[in-house]
């Protein structure tokens, strides 16, 4: 596992340095073996500080969660600018938390403040108490569709 | 080339505006939970476009990487630090002002 995170750091480093002098190279590569020493040594390399096994799922999520950020982008602009016609009506929700892995709620959460309209307030066992907006952005969240766009993504660790 | 440089511009120049549209929201909207909806409206679809736009500019080289990591990074951040404000407004007791007419909220 360490060794997967040391290439994982030293193509990082690779990418962010562009550099490929053999001395540069070496010296990269000294400072990503520091690195996961000392990581190896703090016991912070585990499936939650580095969910790479969540790669696969990232390109359809990212699509998901684009689509969903436009729309409710446009829908806050035109409470901004238009507060005539598009009103606001501030609301406090609690909703059910599906998710049972701290992964799984922390992207369910951060994706929900992450679409303008909604912003997650608090997180406990298992509700989630969100501001939103308007009362419709509340009734869209409410159907639960997000919750369900993210599966819980327990792949490699306990569910708590 | 040309058409690249104009979907680049395009790309800031929309970005600029929906800033700006983010801020007067900041001003318009009445207490701070509201508030931080306008904000996200230039932690998200503002800083998308403005990024794309420079992706754009910078075209195939590692500047382009560099800045798709700032996106990527600026995703999981950005929401991060929304809520961890807003979580430490409701335990410091700021009571967010609630739709009363609406059914179905909690106050």
């Amino acid at each position: 596992m360490a060794f997967k995170y040391g290439v994982l750091l030293f193509l990082f480093w690779f990418l962010l340095s562009g550099h490929y002098g053999l001395l540069l190279l070496g010296l990269g590569l000294a400072s990503v073996a520091l690195t996961v020493f000392l990581m190896k040594r703090m016991n912070v390399i585990d499936h939650e500080s580095y969910p790479i096994h969540l790669s696969a799922h990232m390109p359809a999520f990212i699509v998901y969660i684009m689509r969903e950020i436009f729309s409710a982008n446009i829908d806050v602009i035109k409470r901004i600018l238009l507060p005539g016609s598009n009103p606001i009506s501030p609301q406090m929700l609690e909703l059910p938390l599906p998710q049972k892995t701290d992964l799984g709620r922390v992207i369910y959460a951060n994706s929900i403040t992450l679409t303008p309209g909604t912003v997650s307030v608090n997180l406990d066992k298992d509700t989630i108490l969100v501001h939103a907006l308007a009362k419709e952005t509340a009734d869209e969240l409410a159907t639960g569709k997000m919750a369900s766009a993210i599966p819980d993504y327990s792949v490699g660790q306990e569910g708590r | 080339m040309l058409i690249i440089d104009i979907l680049s511009w395009l790309c800031l120049g929309a970005g600029g505006v929906i800033g700006v549209i983010g801020a007067i929201g900041i001003h318009r909207f009445p207490d701070f939970y509201t508030r931080q909806h306008a904000t996200g409206i230039t932690d998200t679809l503002c800083a998308m476009l403005i990024l794309s736009g420079l992706v754009l500019q910078a075209g195939l080289t590692l500047a382009a990487l560099k800045l798709a990591m700032i996106f990527l990074f600026l995703f999981i951040t950005s929401p991060t630090a929304s809520h961890v404000l807003a979580n430490a407004a409701m335990h410091g007791g700021l009571k967010p002002k609630l739709d009363v007419t609406a059914t179905g909220g909690k106050s």
